[in-house]
């Protein structure tokens, strides 16, 4: 099952309510004008109530931000963003701007979700036909996951909320992983940030639920500069999915967010992403520019992260999700499934910093690369001078289609601990006219040949994604290589 | 009404002449070798039969169950029942047997117009059949192929084949790489396969497969013609006066 849909019927299993169609309440446009200045910021600040601490905390990284420069070192290409042409606060979304029915939609948008046999009320909300509270009575499904997850003491609300209702968790922590002078995209965030997700798992405590952006209400329109918080105390466990994995209609081309993880002694995170933004069309025009920094410490002992990535979507990549392992013992894990078709990009990886004795760290890496699609694997493998005994195994598999398509991996290693092991492993191959022949001798048609087999160069990261995510993101395989072949 | 049937069949690799007017007749039911030297065009025609792209058909016909098989691709004449059971089968890394094979049924199904396989219903079916060509479970939880002896890829073959339920099944040199144990359980699982509503076209160098599968027909195969047809009299033949008369006269 889609995942959203499980969710969707799950929900209405404890609703035991059908969902309620149209609009009870009328959606208030509210717009700052385009453009980017401290007047901005403050407008931003002031509709969100923000404490002045908070409101500070911006104005310095946008103070950092002007003195900052577009990073130019990932290999990927594109025309100079202006700054001053975008919005930075439009909320909530003004449903009316959007198609009218399924028939205003892209027809090749409404085959794939078809293809991915997702149900027609979803399909509205992901080509933003409706909204999500238009199809969900929001205020049942958000008391009842709210309660359950309240009886295990659980916080998971946006950002926005938690500024208000949680202000010392979120001063202590946001910034701490990735402060806001840590990179241009990430100090622009710093600076305009208007919604994400907050999760705090208190001591002791296993998740009981998958957490998904999907039942926070409104998580669809939370713009383009989102900012997630997941905090772990120890003993802790979390598993957290981002993402839909049907294909969403989406206006804003840059989208810049932050993702911090912090994690205690003998807590675990997991952090599962299945990515399928705009792509553009066939000759790149249109499409996402995914610039985002993503970053976990492992400030306890024995504690551990997991980054799980598959990203197929957006017309540009640039992420690098990353885990400091500070705490003795910690380990860190990355595993990413990357695919690149037609004029699409992606520069992408990981950095696995080892500070703590005995850490451990893991990294796979499949890239797939398609039509005239370019694709970088950029990974840092960081060993500390009391990182006594750390460990890391790294495996960089790239997997052409065609021959206009191009994969480069560029991994740096710096160990300052003579004890440290370190392996790395990477191949690149095509998928042969043999394996094709030999597929579609057996039936398969060309394309679910090349999914297969794709599926199959992918299998040690997909079996890394939650159940809920696993069977779609296999499809999804399948449907953003279509037209490579043949 | 023959099964399938070859008319005056030519075809070209790269450019290269390889056959050079094939006919032959099956009829269902019916087992046919094709035997001949190497280089006579043996592995070409069943390509070419296959539908695999780079074998280019320049004259003559082929009728399959009453259509017209050069018009189909490759996947459309497997779903059609056609079965190629390679002379050396292909690796996929990370598609485990069991997929491949669920894989292979539901295309057939889709087309069909039927529904997904039931999971554990298709999980019993390929347990029992793979018993029988002693490919364990421990194989089909492998990739295909990846690691595979010789006599285990041929096995994981006619597992395919016997799962698959081909119409028409072409084996191309499947004897090749066997050692004598493993071509004697490959030729049973083959012979189990022998039924009225099933053809055979076994395309083999030696005659010694032959002595495991025993054909209705035989045809010799060179210089990209069939040169005799006989019964499975002609194996004994060409194992004792070789393939030379035929290099010559077609020469």
């Amino acid at each position: 099952m889609v995942a959203t849909a499980d969710t969707v019927r799950q929900v209405e299993d404890v609703t035991g309510k059908e969902y309620k169609y149209g609009f009870s309440t009328v959606l208030e446009m509210d717009m700052a004008p385009k453009g980017l200045n401290t007047d901005i910021i403050r407008f931003i600040s002031a509709k969100k109530e923000e404490p002045e601490w908070l409101l500070e905390w911006r104005l310095k990284a946008y103070e950092q931000w002007l003195t900052m420069q577009d990073p130019d070192w990932a290999k990927v290409g594109y025309p100079p963003i202006d700054y001053q042409d975008l919005y930075y606060y439009a909320a909530p979304k003004n449903m009316d701007d959007g198609p009218k029915s399924l028939d205003e939609v892209d027809p090749e948008l409404l085959r794939t979700y078809e293809k991915l046999g997702i149900p027609l009320k979803e399909q509205e909300i992901l080509a933003g036909v409706v909204a999500v509270d238009a199809v969900f009575d929001s205020v049942s499904v958000a008391t009842t996951y709210k309660k359950e997850l309240h009886k295990h003491g659980i916080v998971f609300c946006s950002i926005s909320e938690a500024v208000k209702d949680y202000p010392d968790l979120v001063r202590r922590y946001l910034g701490s992983v990735v402060p806001f002078a840590d990179n241009y995209f990430a100090c622009l965030n710093s600076a305009v940030f208007t919604d994400g997700s907050f999760v705090y798992i208190p001591k002791g405590v296993r998740c009981p639920m998958e957490l998904s952006t999907y039942f926070r209400i409104n998580a669809q329109n939370t713009g383009q500069f989102e900012r997630t918080l997941i905090i772990a105390e120890e003993g802790s466990y979390v598993s957290y999915l981002e993402g839909c994995t049907a294909p969403q209609r989406d206006e804003n081309q840059l989208h810049a967010a932050v993702v911090e993880l912090v994690a205690m002694d003998d807590a675990e995170i997991k952090y599962s992403t299945v990515q399928d933004w705009y792509p553009g069309d066939e000759n790149g025009k249109g499409g996402i520019y995914n610039f985002v920094t993503k970053r976990g410490v492992c400030r306890g002992k024995r504690s551990k992260i997991s980054w799980t990535q598959v990203e197929t979507g957006s017309a540009i990549t640039w992420k690098y999700p990353s885990c400091i392992l500070q705490g003795d013992d910690s380990v860190g894990e990355f595993y990413s499934v990357a695919i690149t078709n037609n004029a699409q990009q992606a520069d992408t990886g990981t950095k696995m910093i080892h500070i703590g004795k005995n850490t451990r760290s893991t990294i796979i890496s499949k890239g797939i690369s398609a039509g005239k699609a370019d694709q970088t694997y950029r990974g840092l493998v960081r060993i500390g001078k009391r990182a006594d005994g750390a460990r890391n195994f790294t495996q960089c598999d790239s997997l052409l289609i065609g021959d206009k398509c191009g994969a480069h991996t560029v991994p740096y290693i710096e160990s300052k601990n003579p004890t440290a092991r370190l392996e790395h492993e990477a191949t690149t191959s095509k998928i042969s006219d043999d394996q094709m022949f030999y597929c579609q001798q057996r039936g398969l048609s060309a394309e679910d040949a090349v999914g297969l087999i794709v599926n199959g160069f992918c299998k040690e990261v997909m079996r890394e994604l939650p159940m809920e995510f696993a069977v779609e993101a296999q499809k999804l395989i399948g449907i953003s290589l279509e037209g490579s072949v043949g | 009404m023959a099964l399938i049937e070859i008319k005056n069949l030519h075809a070209e690799v790269g450019g290269k002449p390889i056959l050079k007017g094939i006919d032959l007749s099956i009829e269902s039911g019916e087992v046919h070798a094709i035997m001949g030297p190497n280089g006579s065009g043996k592995s070409t025609l069943s390509y070419v039969l296959a539908g695999r792209e780079g074998y280019e058909v320049t004259e003559g016909s082929v009728t399959f169950d009453g259509a017209d098989l050069l018009e189909m691709d490759a996947d459309e004449r497997a779903v059609a029942g056609i079965f190629l059971a390679f002379q050396y089968p292909v690796e996929l890394p990370g598609v485990t047997g069991m997929t491949f094979l669920k894989e292979a049924v539901n295309a057939r199904r889709k087309a069909a117009g039927e529904g997904e396989i039931d999971a554990m219903q298709f999980l019993k079916m390929v347990r029992a059949k793979a018993k029988a060509l002693g490919v364990t479970d421990e194989m089909l939880k492998r990739a295909v192929n990846v690691g595979f002896s010789g006599g285990e890829k041929k096995r994981n073959e006619i597992l395919q084949m016997s799962v698959l339920e081909p119409k028409l099944c072409v084996l191309d040199e499947t004897d090749s790489g066997l050692d004598i144990d493993a071509l004697k359980v490959v030729s049973e699982g083959v012979n189990a396969l022998r039924s009225q509503g099933r053809s055979m076209l076994v395309i083999t160098h030696y005659q010694r497969l032959l002595e495991h599968i025993r054909p209705d027909r035989i045809h010799v195969l060179a210089q990209g013609k069939i040169q005799k047809t006989g019964g499975p009299e002609l194996a004994h033949e060409l194992e004792a006066s070789g393939y030379a008369d035929f290099a010559e006269a077609a020469a």
